[in-house]
């Protein structure tokens, strides 16, 4: 077949399929890292430029707790996300509030920095070298069979709907939930009512460090880690959650498997490389037909 | 005293914080870092040990420094009265572009001759650099064929291009396939595209192996980095092939044969040429299981000489693995090592010269006697490993061949 001077291959359905499945896997992968991001990027307004380099360093926290304790990669989240939710709060409280004063740009600039200070930290203490935790039910799993399904890239699935719906639920049940939502509409009014700015803007990094630690529990056993391993996702995840609408927790979801999907049959039709060209061609047409993404408010949201 | 004390501990300090900083500049930022003072005769080392091919760019480097290192504790450069050789570090971060900043960097440094730089790519650039100042330049692993065929007089190799190892993994694959009475009919080749190592590998495979009657029923080729096989792996699983040949890095190479493994895809057999992984001792060592029984024709010392096995052993005692470009690293350094030494000179036009004259058989690799032609040494070449058990065992060519294949693979 013929399509604008490209030959465009015939598959067995099968093929196409099992590609197709393997998309939603890829996808949810996306989809569990853009969570934490669409949170600080959609809610806080920060272009958290050190996601990715947070994603390594919780990969790095997980392959240790298995490496020297002998912790599996799923038990370890008991202790990363903790760790990571403590982690990015100090991070917000002490270093990026501290830093940025306040302004967007400078906030922009400063994550940078610490993408930059992390990454390089990282490669010096850590070395160039990969990690793979090997666990024992690795190559186990279900036979779909146009494709095999294995247990990580299931639990990745399972993990990022699980989140999402504990994010929505956390936002529209609790306290907390409600006053991080005021404070994103509405800075001046949420500080007038008596919520601590402050604190909500450090508790909300906080939480979104702590979803990337999770992902990265369920990145462990498919992806091997090293200093680089957070530029793989994290530019896609901002795609995912333009795409989905900045802040929608759905929208990640949903966004993290539209592109995997997407990905997966392109580089199937147009080829390992050309392929990938199908994901910055949805986020133009999502930003030209739907500037607000699949699920975002239409009125601009924020502070003054 | 204590005043004394105080001034060493802050001397001290400060030392180690120079140092400390000079190292992060060298492994992060990309700066030459001078090793030793002056007077010596330098000699540029660039590898990638950032960026996508940091793992193996740091393995080769400690190939070259490890020699260098050897060289001086031997003696140094005894022509020139025992002169010492100086490792000046550079970080070519996986990109062409900054390698050749590199050797911008190194011919202000002043050095004598290059080494590195790895992947295929930054070769062409950081030879072409260097052929601006007329600086010596000895590849170690880039195959690419147009790094020794664009006339370039100050660029040489050392090990086999990607024709010779290609040429020489069809033959040895024909003779295989015979000795198991030929189950062979169809074979599917996955290579890499970024760095361009493997271009023309279909041509030059349908051409060998067409007159033993095996057909390359299809090229899946993949960028580098790649952090997904499934669609390639479901391509195989609907195509059939008896034979899968890889050809790319190391973590494709993993991931790849993971992904087969995986998805429960298992041909008669893999037969990779420059399979990344498939002859490297990490990954049977993570992965025996998808290592077993996979064919590689690749970079590989000679089993049986004693000082390749010295230096295998040194380099796990480092911590590290024994793989191509740990030796292929280390035999260039020796191999301008032994070029300055017939020069009796740090002049880079003499030690070019030299180079182009070497007949040196010293190397650990199953090379023969030296003779550079255009810049490529035609005594190179490759053997054929085969995983099995805990071992990479040599099993063709016969010269050196330290088991029978087995093939097709077991079920």
């Amino acid at each position: 077949m013929e399509l604008f001077g490209l030959s465009i291959p015939l598959y067995g359905w099968q093929t196409v399929l099992g590609s197709a499945i393997s998309g939603v896997f890829l996808g949810s992968i996306y989809a569990l890292v853009a969570l934490g991001l669409t949170l600080i990027y959609g809610v806080l307004h920060i272009i958290n430029f050190a996601h990715g380099a947070l994603l390594m360093l919780a990969m790095y926290g997980v392959y240790f707790l298995w490496r020297y304790f002998g912790i599996d990669p799923y038990l370890a989240m008991l202790v990363i996300v903790p760790a990571g939710f403590f982690f990015g709060y100090g991070l917000q409280r002490y270093v990026i509030g501290w830093a940025s004063h306040g302004k967007d740009e400078i906030i922009l600039l400063v994550t940078l920095g610490i993408a930059i200070v992390i990454e390089n930290g990282a490669l010096f203490f850590f070395t160039a070298t990969e990690r793979s935790v090997r666990v024992p039910y690795d190559l186990d799993g279900i036979d779909l069979g146009v494709t095999y399904a294995v247990y990580p890239e299931l639990a990745a699935l399972a993990g990022s709907l699980l989140i999402t719906g504990g994010l929505w639920l956390f936002m529209t049940r609790t306290d907390t939930g409600k006053a991080i939502r005021a404070v994103a509409r509405e800075r001046q009014g949420a500080r007038l009512v008596g919520i601590n700015v402050d604190h909500i803007f450090a508790v909300t990094f906080g939480i979104g460090v702590a979803c990337v630690a999770a992902a990265a529990s369920l990145l462990v056993p498919t992806y091997p880690v090293h200093p680089q391993i957070g530029s793989l996702f994290v530019l896609i995840a901002f795609t995912v959650v333009v795409l989905g609408g900045m802040g929608s927790f759905v929208g990640a979801l949903i966004g993290g498997l539209l592109i995997g999907v997407t990905e997966q049959l392109g580089r199937l039709y147009l080829g390992e490389s050309l392929g990938l060209i199908t994901v910055s061609l949805i986020f133009i047409l999502v930003l030209l037909f739907r500037p607000n993404g699949l699920f975002g408010q239409k009125t601009g949201q924020g502070s003054s | 005293m204590s005043k004394i004390k105080t001034n060493r501990s802050r001397r001290d300090f400060i030392k180690m914080a120079g140092a400390a900083a000079t190292a992060v500049a060298a492994g992060i930022g990309g700066f030459p870092y001078v090793a030793r003072a002056a007077g010596n005769i330098k000699i540029g080392i660039v590898h990638p040990v950032t960026g996508w091919a940091q793992y193996s760019g740091s393995q080769a480097r400690f190939g070259a420094v490890t020699a260098l290192k050897e060289i001086n504790a031997g003696g140094g450069i005894k022509s020139m009265g025992g002169a010492r050789l100086e490792a000046v570090l550079g970080d070519a971060q996986s990109k062409p572009e900054i390698g050749a900043a590199v050797v911008e960097k190194f011919n202000e440094a002043g050095v004598s001759s290059i080494v590195g730089a790895y992947a295929s790519n930054i070769c062409l650039a950081t030879t072409q650099a260097a052929a601006k100042y007329g600086i010596p330049h000895v590849v170690d692993v880039g195959v690419s064929d147009k790094i020794v065929s664009r006339g370039l007089e100050n660029t040489f190799r050392f090990g086999p291009g990607f024709g010779a190892i290609t040429k020489a993994g069809v033959e040895n694959f024909l003779n295989i396939n015979k000795a198991a009475g030929s189950p062979v009919k169809t074979v599917a080749i996955v290579n890499e595209e970024t760095t361009g190592f493997g271009a023309g590998i279909a041509k030059i495979m349908t051409r060998g192996l067409k007159p033993a009657g095996i057909e390359v029923v299809e090229v899946l080729s993949h960028p580098t980095p790649n952090k997904d096989f499934r669609n390639i792996v479901l391509r195989l699983k609907e195509i059939d092939p008896d034979v899968v040949i890889p050809s790319h890095y190391y973590n494709e190479g993993v991931l790849f044969l993971r992904t087969l493994q995986r998805q429960k895809v298992q041909p008669k057999a893999i037969y990779s040429v420059l399979g990344g992984a498939s002859s490297q001792y990490r990954f049977l060592a993570e992965f025996p299981d998808a290592a077993q029984y996979v064919m590689d024709c690749n970079h590989w010392f000679d089993p049986r000489n004693p000082e390749a096995l010295a230096l295998k052993k040194k380099t796990e005692e480092a911590g590290l693995y024994f793989n191509y470009e740990v030796f292929l690293a280390y035999t260039a350094m020796m191999f301008t090592a032994d070029a300055i030494e017939r020069a009796a000179s740090a002049d880079r036009g003499k030690i070019i010269e030299a180079m182009a004259a070497s007949n040196w058989a010293g190397s650990i690799m199953p090379y023969g006697p030296t003779r550079m032609v255009n810049g490529q040494n035609t005594g190179a070449r490759p053997l054929v490993t085969q995983v099995l058990g805990k071992e990479i065992l040599v099993i063709a060519p016969e010269t050196y061949a330290q088991a029978k294949a087995v093939f097709p693979r077991p079920a």
